[in-house]
């Protein structure tokens, strides 16, 4: 693979940050983690982190709200910000010669928001309207609950937070968030693209340097919600939502992990979409997927189908997942070994790839992956190590959500 | 970049555009072929027959099709739209020939009887998930509103009704008359030789059918209207408007595209601060779609369900202004940057390039690098936006909505 170059640098105060450069592109993307998620809303009040994330773009620096809109906009900043149980993420990227003044404008969000008081309610509106929208949308509610039956709190808890918990919300509750957990400590800055290492370094010392520490703040944990639940919705199908327990990324068996749910739903030729929608046509939409916090993970599926279906294609997605420690060939481990070569060169064609990957891996890591030791991990994994790995972490102990017209029955006899 | 085109005698059309500094390439056939070109008997075949696409041929059985693909690790996928069927795979360069041959088999199927009816259970599905999307219905019911009495207010998944009915007989006939040589642009971008591109074309692509069935593409006449259904257990109002905009083919089209950032993009657009801003929706976007022969500005808002016709009133207010006193130079030039930037950063990957590539020909016949593009961009002034609005001014012609709201009202 291509030989890359990636550089750590650690400033005193300890954000971290990471720079690729990248040889054939035009652009530059970032990805800044402030250590403000969802996991520090205070009991009771969950979506303080959704608020800031809304808030804290309205003014910063020396710029109102329309000003910092309009630089960005003139930047041709393509942008994001997200709320994540550990973190509150910005990313962007734009042409490499308007990275620098970009990230000017986004040391400003962070270290010196304006927080206007007379714009609290307008961005209340906007994060509870988010929370109805997702109530419109019952694919995404249901894996939202999912998360909220199988992590303990606060893991759990939708970072988006939750119709009750803005009610409670007033601008000190999220000035406090912002004031006890946005610090340099745990932040990370990724940088991807047509940049220079020691430039790069020397605008981050400048811009960043000067962020005060904080000290880290803890979180309170309780209990998860329960393992079987249904919720009633008058809809065309029944959303299933199935979980159980696997392993992290920072975990050294992570990768036959990620081997394993690929092969029930990396591709076409993947379990669950060739016995669930290929052989029976019993859903349009059928996944699994590896969720990975910081220190535990867990495989998410998620199946689709109209009310009539719904049980069969529990049942059958059930067995499968419990079919997958029975056996595995060599063909589907080569299958899911091609396709991870293959993104993985690919993300060597996208700065915002590679911006948030490194990003993503200093704060599971704390050190970064080269694509080749990715690779190299990948490529010696065999049918047994993926076999091992599920032998330790079977598919079992399930926590199953519907949500629909009508629940269903849990059958874990089958064969 | 290097630029390449060829016909092959049946017709088939061949665009390629070579990037050096990329890692992989990205093939797609795009057939010119959609909901617009069904008749009520067979509503949903253009989209059932994608899904088909799949089942494969004499050569490939089904599990055949994913496996293969599976193996050289392509990202691949297909799309159908109002006009275009998209069939794509994006792969590191050394599986290309394998991939091409691939995917240019199964772009002639079996359709098999048995493959058609577990396919058609699948098909019912996806339209039982569309169902319980707001939005997707309030998109359904707009363009057959917007479109009445015009090919393109045809429903690209069809219902259940139209797709229980279908047979495989009528999909065959649909394939036979839409899938000929004429109708299907090849479009390549990325990592390749073109000499051994062409091989593969001629290799697998020579034999098809020559001949395209004609496409009727006068410039709908909507009159507009208001749709309203009723959905109690809907949090939130959506709000769906369209009016008409200049068709694919028109110099106008850039002006829109800009005009529609201007005013509707999803940040720091007029839409953006008026309503979302302050916290009265949540979305309010308009955006250009560009169909052959008509095009159409679409916009769309969600709201809580009592703000809504205040919502409405908003965004008239808007359009009339912008309508009336054209928009600033400070917008445009902003929009410019932001446009520029999505067209460079898009262009970055094979399958970005790929998009552009092959629509640009589909509905235009015309390849523009990404520079021209820029130029052309750079070009457009504030008189383009104004001679752009008062051939298609900014209006909510024909609306559509679903939520609790019995009526909209007004």
């Amino acid at each position: 693979m291509a030989d890359q170059q990636i550089q750590t640098h650690s400033i005193s105060n300890g954000l971290t940050l990471i720079v690729e450069p990248m040889a054939d592109v035009q652009s530059a993307a970032f990805s800044l983690l402030v250590p403000a998620g969802s996991n520090y809303d205070p009991p009771g009040q969950a979506g303080a982190a959704a608020l800031l994330c809304d808030w804290i773009m309205r003014g910063a620096g020396k710029r109102d709200s329309r000003q910092l809109s309009n630089e960005l906009d003139n930047l041709g900043v393509q942008r994001n910000e997200g709320v994540g149980n550990s973190h509150i993420s910005f990313t962007g990227a734009t042409l490499a010669e308007s990275l620098p003044q970009t990230l000017r404008l986004y040391a400003d969000i962070v270290q010196s928001p304006h927080l206007p008081p007379d714009q609290f309610e307008a961005a209340l509106a906007g994060v509870e309207q988010n929370l109805q929208a997702i109530e419109d949308e019952p694919r995404q509610k249901v894996m939202i609950e999912l998360r909220r039956r199988c992590y303990e709190s606060p893991w759990g808890i939708p970072s988006e937070g939750t119709l009750e918990g803005v009610e409670r919300l007033t601008p000190e509750v999220v000035r406090k968030h912002f004031e006890t957990c946005a610090g340099p400590h745990d932040a990370i800055l990724g940088i991807a693209g047509k940049v220079d290492i020691q430039a790069s370094i020397d605008l981050v010392e400048e811009l960043f340097g000067g962020w005060k520490p904080k000290p880290v703040p803890a979180f309170a944990t309780g209990p998860r919600g329960p393992a079987r639940d249904h919720i009633p919705h008058e809809s065309t199908q029944t959303q299933i939502g199935i979980a159980y327990d696997s392993i992290p990324y920072r975990d050294a068996d992570y990768y036959a992990a990620w081997a394993a749910v690929s092969i029930l739903s990396g591709g076409m030729s993947s379990r669950l979409f060739t016995e669930v929608r290929e052989k029976r046509g019993l859903c349009y939409s059928v996944f699994a997927s590896l969720n990975s916090l910081r220190d535990q993970g867990k495989v998410l599926c998620y199946a689709g189908t109209t009310v009539e279906r719904a049980q069969e294609t529990l049942d059958v997605t059930l067995q499968e997942l419990i079919r997958l420690g029975q056996g595995i060939s060599e063909d589907e481990l080569d299958r899911c070994k091609a396709r991870a070569k293959s993104s993985l060169i690919m993300q060597q064609e996208s700065s915002s790839s590679r911006a948030s990957s490194n990003a993503r891996d200093w704060y599971h890591l704390g050190r970064v992956t080269s694509l080749d030791e990715v690779r190299h991990k990948i490529e010696s994994l065999t049918v047994r190590s993926l076999l091992e790995h599920i032998a330790r972490f079977p598919a079992k102990n399930f926590t199953v959500l519907t949500l629909g017209p009508e629940p269903l029955e849990v059958h874990l006899a089958v064969s | 970049m290097q630029f390449h085109e060829a016909r092959l005698a049946n017709g088939l059309q061949i665009v390629a555009e070579q990037s050096p500094g990329v890692h992989s390439v990205a093939v797609g056939f795009f057939v010119r072929t959609g909901s617009r070109d069904e008749t009520d008997e067979v509503a949903g075949v253009s989209h059932f027959l994608e899904h088909m696409i799949f089942k494969g041929t004499a050569r490939h059985s089904a599990d055949d099709v994913n496996r293969v693909f599976d193996e050289v690790g392509a990202k691949y996928n297909a799309s159908t739209s109002e006009e275009v069927t998209l069939f794509y795979a994006a792969v590191l360069p050394e599986y290309l020939p394998k991939s091409f041959d691939l995917l240019a088999d199964i772009i002639r199927p079996s359709l098999r009887q048995e493959d058609f009816d577990m396919e058609k259970k699948v098909i019912l599905e996806e339209i039982g998930m569309y169902d319980d999307q707001p939005t997707y219905t309030a998109y359904e019911n707009l363009m057959q509103a917007h479109f009445a009495g015009h090919a393109l207010g045809r429903s690209v998944l069809g219902t259940n009704e139209s797709i229980g009915a279908l047979t495989c007989q009528q999909m065959r006939a649909y394939h036979q008359s839409r899938y000929a040589s004429g109708n299907i642009v090849l479009a390549v971008a990325g990592k390749f030789e073109w000499s051994e591109l062409l091989a593969l074309a001629e290799k697998s692509c020579a034999a098809w059918p020559a001949g395209g069935g004609p496409r009727s593409t006068s410039e709908a006449r909507p009159s507009g209207g208001l749709k309203q259904v009723t959905k109690s257990n809907s949090m939130l109002q959506h709000v769906m408007h369209m009016a008409p905009a200049p068709p694919s083919s028109s110099p106008l089209r850039y002006a829109a595209d800009l005009l529609t950032v201007i005013v509707g993009d999803d940040s720091g657009s007029r839409l953006f601060w008026e309503l979302v801003d302050p916290g009265l929706a949540e979305t309010a976007e308009l955006g250009y779609n560009e169909f052959d022969g008509s095009g159409a500005y679409m916009g769309y808002f969600s709201c809580p369900p009592d703000e809504s016709r205040s919502n409405v009133d908003r965004i008239r207010a808007i359009y009339e202004d912008v309508n009336r006193n054209g928009v600033t130079e400070v917008e445009l030039a902003q929009a410019k940057s932001k446009v520029a930037s999505r067209v460079v950063l898009r262009s970055e990957r094979p399958m970005g390039r790929l998009s552009s590539l092959g629509h640009n020909w589909v509905n235009r016949n015309e390849y523009h690098r990404v520079e021209d593009d820029l130029t052309i961009l750079r070009k457009i002034t504030l008189a383009d936006i104004r001679s752009l609005i008062e051939e298609y001014p900014l209006t909510q012609l024909t609306t559509s909505t679903v939520g609790p709201l019995e009526s909209l009202g007004g």
